[in-house]
């Protein structure tokens, strides 16, 4: 199997993409000849598209796919959807979930650094209130909450602004550099539009972490550059970061750069497919297929998303990280909605 | 108070257990409020009564009672 050991050493931006290659080539059949044997629907989906072939995100939601025994399981991580809409489920025992945590770290510090932050999220505590059955936006707050310190939320129960939360959190640490962390339109929605309401703002220092989709954003015309110049304006952030990633994947997420390029660490990889035939794409837009080194009690390893996006460029990014950088452009014509951000509904 | 009372308080107070379950059967998630949320809530504590931070792997890598007894050595906490 594969020895995360030596991955965890490793810079997580730090292999050219010919390594990198070598590397997944073997590790992703290690890891389907994994799944094949401890998971029977994998077996049998594996005897029809072929061993290592990546498996639709939506099979999550109609199988119990999962290559551990059931007593091994200590969390089942549910994704987000809209009312009415089927969730996927994923079934992690402690050894993939401890890894799923750790590599998430990993990558966010190589943006962040190492110390960690006095760090405000922008959303309620209601989200944790059922720690049995985790939605993707609860997983997701608590792996982050691991790379800050005097965590404190900046909504209350019922997602309005917490100012006096916020107020104390800033005294208490004026001159530090502090991490925000949120989903992209509960920040929009619940932080920036309420605090423009209100004609306040602050000037914190630090560095904002957002994720979850934009599909709301979009309808609404936000972009990233204007959310991000919103967010410097109102909240004096100056470093605001966007991250791809999927309840299927937790853990290797995608992290955007200071060129807004988003960059696959040494813990995941993406190619671009041509959706008629699925063929790999050199250049232009595609279906993202996402490749993660964690998923060992389930067999996530392999996935087409139905998440449009293309490749910007290899191993040359300004930024300095090597590997692939790409673009996601949206959800493809008829998927269904997903993604913590989108599928928010206001109660 | 000792280092290790204040070790042993942290954890009783945060995962409301008694003094006689810590020990090395006490890992993570073998009582029901050791779970990720509880996880976060005793890793304040010890970083409030010690006045330490943890790094991020150490986090991670504090699997249990017995385990985190270790990282607090290396914090420079002598139990």
């Amino acid at each position: 199997m594969i020895n995360y050991e030596t991955l965890f050493v490793m810079p997580p931006f730090g292999l050219r993409q010919s390594d990198k290659d070598d590397l997944y080539k073997q590790a992703v059949m290690e890891l389907s000849r994994h799944h094949y044997e401890h998971c029977e629907a994998y077996k049998k989906l594996s005897k029809v598209l072929g061993l290592g072939r990546p498996l639709p995100v939506r099979l999550f939601k109609k199988y119990e796919l999962l290559s551990i025994d059931k007593e091994k399981i200590v969390k089942t991580m549910t994704s987000s959807g809209t009312t009415g809409q089927a969730v996927s489920k994923i079934y992690l025992d402690r050894e993939n979930s401890a890894r799923q945590t750790k590599v998430l770290a990993k990558i966010v510090s190589d943006f962040t650094g190492k110390a960690r932050m006095p760090m405000l999220i922008i959303d309620s505590t209601a989200v944790l209130k059922n720690r049995d059955m985790f939605s993707a936006r609860g997983a997701g707050i608590l792996g982050f909450s691991i790379l800050g310190r005097d965590i404190t939320y900046a909504l209350d129960e019922k997602m309005n602004l917490n100012l006096q939360a916020i107020e104390d959190f800033c005294q208490k640490h004026t001159g530090e550099k502090i991490l925000v962390f949120g989903f992209t339109f509960m920040i929009w929605e619940h932080f920036y539009l309420a605090l423009k309401k209100r004609g306040i703002s602050f000037s914190l220092n630090g560095v904002m972490i957002h994720g979850g989709g934009w599909k709301k954003l979009r309808d609404l015309s936000v972009d990233n550059e204007t959310f991000k110049n919103e967010i410097r304006s109102a909240a004096g952030i100056d470093q605001v970061l966007n991250y791809y990633g999927m309840v299927e994947q937790t853990g290797s997420i995608f992290m955007e750069c200071e060129y807004g390029h988003l960059h696959a660490s040494i813990f995941s990889d993406i190619s671009i497919r041509n959706p008629l035939d699925f063929s790999e794409l050199p250049s232009g837009k595609g279906l993202i297929q996402c490749t993660s080194l964690l998923p060992t009690s389930y067999p996530g390893h392999v996935l087409l998303t139905e998440d449009e996006g293309e490749l910007l460029g290899v191993d040359d990014c300004p930024c300095g990280r090597l590997g692939k950088y790409f673009k996601v452009h949206g959800r493809v014509k008829g998927a269904e909605i997903r993604g913590c951000s989108d599928t928010y509904e206001r109660r | 108070m000792t280092n290790l009372e204040k070790y042993n308080t942290a954890f009783m107070e945060t995962f409301d257990i008694t003094e006689e379950q810590l020990n090395s059967d006490l890992v993570y998630q073998s009582v029901e409020a050791w779970d990720s949320v509880g996880h976060m809530q005793l890793i304040a504590a010890l970083e409030d009564a010690f006045d330490i931070m943890f790094d991020t792997d150490d986090i991670v890598d504090f699997s249990s009672y017995d385990k985190g007894k270790e990282f607090m050595t290396k914090y420079e906490v002598e139990l």
